[in-house]
């Protein structure tokens, strides 16, 4: 797609929108308009701002600054159905479709009063199979939806969308859930979409997909729209690095000093699991008393190596060495064991149960150690007096040992769980996106203790999407791209650029399919 | 006599038919609640509520169908109660709708005392009669049995049909199905879950309280403790035996019901003065039990039922 219409009407202009969420800014004065026929790519990190941008521009959430006008009128702040008539449509990443229910029923559901006596399915069938014509969705309008593969499931969203005579799409990483042969088919429509006058706005952070398909590029970084650019006059490895950023806060590095190898994979592949890329014939060492970083957009292969190492996954093929052993039967249980300590991805889900308080989240790995536990009782003492020296040493800013993780901010909630992964003094660490969503003082904090780590003699492993960082720590990076590894780069062997080249996916040898 | 000769007597087939004209009214009563996504375990003691409600306002002077009108409204305010304290309290359904039932059956035995302080027998009302429809009451076995019945009988399958209408072919019940579904999916096209699903949990508590009245206006004419005895949680049964479908649920009460009443017959033949009666009691209950086994396999649950909905949580 190419913009041949610059001097196109515009249908859609964010003015100035501002939103703050505490003292966290998500979206700082971003302006931006959107012409017919256009394609904008909103290309952005997790936690640039991107979904906070997309939910105001959808009345899901009031702006504390700015406003939103479609087609020259400005939209009421945070009322969705407005936005719907002004003709907005969006297609969030999760679906909000009722299973149960046929395909037609889900797209005419809120479109009649309720006290009609009638949905005249006919009509309604005649519509939505014209619309599935003109714009290349076919799905059988009496399936069920709970029967449909998830790209039919997400063509019915569109369809929903369109049958409400939207002008605009937004779609929300519309491709994170769909197979490469359905995303072409999802471009396919997009193209018959701006064809007939709709304007489109894609979100995404797969650069070989934004290439593809949009006509301009947004960049949002930490809340700021940073960079604005047409597509055709940019290129993957810039917009790599507009993503990422290149301002450094870098800490104090002291130099390395490598030791053996604690967990070696040669020629590792595990399956995919749905869309998220397994581990291709990957090959990597993890030594003591160095930080080795993992680069790359995520989605690309970092949860299943995370996995593999921390025993939630096993390897389909290759060798996998932990301490010069091929483990058997390779679990959590069986890593926690070996002394591979982690700090999950997602602190929420995986890494906290939130209603426990701080005592039983301290010891949620470490219950079954003597000490903690004699003879299948819990010993509640041992367990306090571990959680109040985690609370004293890490800093970990709370009312005491007694108190709910619910209540407590991301950075403190984070350094609890640093404090259990470091306290047992681990041989590896398995650090994946460990900043995330932190504000500078723990993130600071963090980075030194992971660094604390490597110099006692630790493996560790730091797993970001966030280039500075990997940068900034790591003594030898990697980085990965579609579940394969590139070879091991040593400290500032690479510019940003070339990283971001790597990011992208070329450099790999035998790259599966040319972009 | 056996099994056979009985399954061919019109008088069995009219008698399950009355048996199952209860259980029809509260079951599509309770699957109306949980379509919306409303689990109400209220349904005992709302049927309770409507038993002496209606058999009250025709004791007290009041005309027939004005008696049900009254059940229905008792019920429904049950029904308020219940879906207030669930959809936007968003409390326990399991507690509530138990609390709701022992709240309704104790506050009706005692206004049961307030009003009749002196009786010990029951009144009786003069109460529905069958109202035979000429020439289709003349076809053989089936005649009788489905045309030759009280107004209320006749009401319970014309709701059946009406209910199975309004879900399917109205926007107000895709609304409500959808409810049950995916509640984000109704507020995200604007409209009120909590209205929807209060309401259906209103409408379907009036239709419970109006099965409970059928036993005092259509079956025994008079009220007494213990009448209901677990019709209603029969019900609960008997929507997952129909798949939450209204006509499957239907011809699951009509099921119960001709067990209940084969089980009456055949105490009286040979065959049941070797067995001990506690046996043929238990039998209906048996026979629905292995019938749910293999007929809910196939079931498809309202996959947000018991699910309380809050706006803007993810």
């Amino acid at each position: 797609m190419t913009d041949q219409h610059p001097e196109a009407q515009v249908v859609l202009r964010l003015d100035n929108i501002t939103k703050r969420f505490g003292k966290l800014t998500a979206n700082d004065a971003i302006s931006f308009d959107l012409r017919q026929g256009e394609v904008i790519a909103l290309l952005g990190e997790n936690g640039a701002g991107k979904t906070t941008l997309m939910n105001i521009l959808f009345g899901h959430y009031t702006p504390d600054e700015g406003f939103v006008e479609v087609f020259g009128q400005r939209l009421p702040a945070g009322n969705p159905r407005a936005a719907l008539a002004a003709g907005v449509g969006m297609v969030h990443q999760h679906f909000t479709l009722a299973d149960n229910m046929t395909v037609l029923e889900n797209i005419v559901l809120g479109t009649r009063s309720l006290w009609r006596p009638g949905f005249g399915r006919a009509q309604a069938r005649q519509r939505i199979v014209s619309l599935m014509e003109d714009y290349g969705l076919r799905v059988d309008p009496d399936a069920q939806v709970g029967s449909l593969s998830v790209g039919e499931r997400q063509r019915v969203e569109i369809l929903k969308a369109l049958y409400r005579e939207a002008r605009v799409l937004i779609l929300d990483e519309p491709t994170a859930v769909l197979t490469p042969q359905e995303t072409d088919d999802l471009f396919a429509t997009m193209r018959k979409a701006v064809a007939l006058g709709l304007s489109v706005i894609f979100i995404s952070h797969k650069l070989h997909e934004v290439m593809a398909i949009s006509s301009r590029v947004v960049v949002l970084r930490h809340g700021k729209l940073v960079a604005e650019a047409k597509t055709a006059e940019t290129d993957r490895a810039a917009m790599a690095q507009m993503m990422v950023g290149s301002e450094v806060a870098a800490p104090v590095v002291r130099r390395a000093d490598p030791g053996e190898a604690l967990v070696t994979l040669a020629g590792v592949s595990t399956p995919d699991i749905g869309s998220a890329p397994g581990l291709k014939n990957v090959d990597l060492e993890l030594r003591a008393g160095q930080i080795t970083g993992l680069a790359g957009v995520s989605g690309n292969g970092q949860t299943a190596l995370a996995d593999l190492i921390g025993g939630l996954l096993r390897s389909a093929s290759g060798t996998f060495h932990v301490k010069g052993n091929a483990p058997r039967g390779w679990s959590p249980h069986a890593a926690i064991s070996a002394g591979i300590a982690r700090i999950p991805e997602d602190r929420h889900k995986t890494g906290t149960i939130a209603d426990f308080d701080l005592t039983e989240n301290a010891v949620l790995e470490l219950y079954s150690r003597p000490g903690f536990s004699r003879h299948g009782w819990m010993n509640w003492r041992a367990a306090r007096d571990f959680a109040a020296k985690i609370i004293k040493g890490y800093d970990v800013r709370c009312p005491g040992p007694e108190t709910r993780i619910r209540l407590l901010s991301g950075g403190n909630m984070q350094k609890l769980i640093l404090g259990r992964v470091l306290e047992t003094a681990p041989s590896v660490v398995l650090a994946n996106q460990p900043v995330r969503g932190l504000d500078i003082g723990a993130l600071t904090y963090v980075h030194e203790q992971l660094l604390a780590a490597r110099d006692r003699g630790a493996a560790v492993l730091l797993i970001s999407e966030d280039l500075d960082e990997v940068t900034a720590l790591s003594d030898v990076i990697h980085v990965i791209s579609e579940g394969r590894l590139s070879p091991p780069f040593a400290r500032g062997a690479l510019t940003p650029a070339e990283l971001g080249v790597w990011m992208a996916g070329d450099g790999f040898e035998e790259a599966p399919h040319a972009a | 006599m056996d099994i056979f000769d009985i399954l061919l007597q019109a008088s069995f087939w009219t008698a399950a038919i009355r048996i199952a004209s209860p259980l029809i009214f509260a079951a599509l009563g309770e699957l109306i609640c949980e379509r919306a996504g409303v689990l109400n375990l209220g349904i005992e003691g709302i049927m309770v509520v409507g038993a002496f409600a209606g058999w009250l306002t025709v004791y007290l002077g009041g005309g027939l169908w004005f008696g049900v009108g009254v059940a229905m409204l008792s019920g429904m305010a049950f029904g308020l109660v219940h879906g207030v304290l669930t959809v936007p309290f968003g409390l326990s359904q399991h507690v509530v709708g138990l609390g709701i039932t022992l709240l309704a059956t104790s506050l009706t035995y005692y206004c049961y005392r307030l009003a009749l302080p002196e009786v010990t027998s029951p009144p009786k009302i003069d109460a529905f009669q069958p109202l035979e429809i000429p020439l289709l009451s003349d076809i053989p076995v089936l005649g009788p049995a489905l045309f030759n019945q009280t107004p209320l009988t006749y009401l319970a399958f014309v709701l059946v049909v009406a209910v199975t209408l309004v879900l399917y072919r109205t926007p107000l019940g895709l609304a409500l199905r959808a409810a049950g579904e995916n509640p984000a999916a109704v507020e995200a096209q604007g409209l009120s879950v909590s209205a929807i699903r209060i309401g259906a949990v209103m409408v379907g508590s009036g239709f419970m309280a109006v099965g409970g009245a059928f036993l005092t206006m259509s079956a025994f004419n008079s009220f007494f403790f213990e009448m209901v005895n677990g019709r209603g949680w029969i019900c609960i049964a008997l929507v997952v035996f129909g798949s939450w479908k209204p006509g499957k649920t239907l011809l699951g009460a009509v099921l119960f019901a001709a067990f209940d009443a084969l089980q009456i017959r055949v105490q009286q033949t040979p065959l049941g003065a070797d067995i001990p009666y506690q046996i043929f009691l238990m039998a209906p209950y048996i026979l629905s039990i292995l019938a749910l086994v293999v007929m809910s396999r196939r079931a498809q649950v309202p996959a947000a039922l018991m699910v309380p909905f809050n706006k803007g949580e993810r």
